[in-house]
């Protein structure tokens, strides 16, 4: 049964591939609208054979990667405090709100107006994206965390520090990393955008090249297979901590 | 001298008052029980013993100092076990003795002798998701022993379990409790002659109305036997009558 229930994302792979394959081929869909997906399978095998798309990869797992550590860390940082500090929510809060509900993308040319069109202005981009989720959902799950678990702390002489190590964090874990999930993928979409708006290499920027000057469609499809990979990684390198830090605190 | 005293305790929550001009004193090793109608103030009681809030007026004088929340001579049992469940049960009762800055090898030894003392010697590397209602309240019990206090306030501990663990926690909590002075709260007149030495009945603004004493100084073995001796019912009936009274006051 759970065999079965494992290989049943792969059927329905295999069948959408499927599908695909055979549609574009019955139809005689034209290439540049929508390449089969061995047409596409091919392509990235020779983007990678001739060094394209590691080019163009390296810049951006930095992005994601450097930007998705500082908007992480900074997230949950901002998260802790106002969990902690009731008076620091109600200042801070509304102004946390109101920054989530502004699309960070849309600043973007000013990020690359302030930082220049180079790797400074794409970590920002991330970062921030990657911020706000962490922030908020870190502050809920400290913020909620039991009273009694907390008055249990008190009675035992517990300071503030240490009821923050030793129950909060560990209360507030699933929430946290609920929002570092979430922020995993969002630094993804953050790279990409910011290279968008300027930029000499990237995933983002080969997605402009190959449906632009390139007009090469398998290309471009080939990328954004590799765009996923590396949000699906990004994803997994969340849940791999997530099961370490479980460890850690048992 | 007592290990407790408490001169005058009032306490309110705004406008509700559920302890009124209450004094108390406990002896070293002696046991407790308090009784009383719901919104007395016993578990507000224990948690001015414990430090854990102010009162309103009045004073509680523990040995070695003023209550504050945290004192190594004091052990606390909540009402629900309130066992990390991110910890296993020997880390659970390791705990106290961290937060006090104890190295972990000598915190485990520790913790290893409380478990066993109370019978929960096997459970050492359990989750607390995975053992019992019962065994949650043994490790609950542990947690609060772990520093050696010489007072242990128990807020109703075994409420939520089944009739037979808790009738059994009952019968061996006299001699688990390691000579600590007991105060315990509970709602259940039978639990409260088997523990105690003396009964306090509480009204319901929380002055004391009623002392009985208790069957904790009979042998174990005949302990269940004394209860429904002649002399243990005339002690279940006068609480009961005087829990009616309050309770209806």
């Amino acid at each position: 049964m759970r065999r079965l229930s494992q290989l049943t994302p792969v059927a329905v792979a295999a069948l959408l591939l499927a599908v695909w394959e055979f549609g574009v081929r019955a139809a005689a869909v034209p290439q540049f609208i929508l390449p089969a997906p061995s047409v596409i399978a091919v392509r990235f095998a020779e983007a990678w054979a001739d060094g394209t798309m590691l080019r163009h990869l390296v810049p951006t797992v930095t992005e994601v990667t450097v930007g998705g550590l500082l908007g992480g860390a900074l997230g949950l940082l901002i998260g802790v405090t106002l969990g902690l500090s009731g008076s620091a929510r109600r200042v801070v809060s509304p102004y946390l709100v109101a920054a989530q509900s502004t699309p960070i993308l849309a600043l973007g040319p000013v990020l690359v107006l302030w930082l220049g069109p180079g790797l400074a202005a794409k970590v920002a981009v991330c970062a921030l994206i990657t911020l706000f989720p962490v922030a908020i959902s870190t502050l809920v799950a400290i913020r909620d965390v039991d009273p009694g678990t907390l008055e249990l702390m008190r009675s035992l002489g517990a300071s503030r520090w240490q009821s923050l190590r030793y129950a909060r964090l560990p209360a507030a874990r699933s929430g946290i990393l609920a929002g570092e999930r979430v922020a995993a993928t969002l630094a993804v979409v953050g790279a990409i955008v910011g290279e968008w708006l300027g930029g000499t290499a990237g995933l983002g920027v080969l997605l402009n090249l190959a449906r632009g000057s390139l007009f090469d469609t398998p290309l471009l499809f080939a990328d954004l297979l590799q765009i996923a990979i590396v949000g699906v990684s990004a994803y997994g390198l969340v849940l791999v901590i997530e099961r370490v830090s479980s460890k850690k605190i048992a | 001298m007592p290990i407790l005293q408490i001169e005058g305790l009032s306490h309110s929550y705004g406008d509700r008052h559920v302890l009124r001009n209450l004094s108390l004193a406990i002896a070293a090793g002696e046991s407790v029980a308090l009784l009383g109608p719901n919104g007395s103030g016993k578990s507000t009681l224990l948690r001015l013993v414990a430090g854990l809030l102010t009162p309103t007026a009045g004073h509680v004088a523990l040995v070695g100092g003023a209550a504050a929340a945290g004192r190594p001579e004091v052990g606390i049992v909540f009402q629900e076990s309130r066992l990390l469940p991110w910890r296993t049960v020997l880390r659970n009762v390791t705990l106290p003795l961290e937060l006090a800055g104890e190295s972990l090898p000598s915190a485990r030894a520790t913790a290893e002798a409380a478990l066993k003392r109370v019978g929960a010697g096997g459970l050492l590397d359990r989750n607390p998701a995975e053992i019992s209602g019962g065994e949650r309240g043994r490790v609950a019990l542990a947690r609060a022993l772990v520093r050696q206090p010489s007072l242990l306030l128990l807020d109703e501990p075994f409420a939520a379990l089944d009739a037979i663990t808790r009738a059994r926690l009952d019968d061996e909590l006299p001699e688990l409790v390691a000579g600590a002075a007991t105060l315990l709260v509970t709602h259940d007149v039978a639990e409260a002659l088997l523990v105690a030495d003396r009964v306090l009945m509480l009204s319901a603004d929380g002055a004391i109305h009623l002392e009985v004493p208790g069957l904790r100084s009979v042998p174990s073995a005949e302990r269940r036997a004394a209860l429904l001796s002649p002399d243990g019912a005339a002690r279940q009936m006068r609480l009961y009558a005087a829990l009616d009274s309050v309770s209806h006051a």
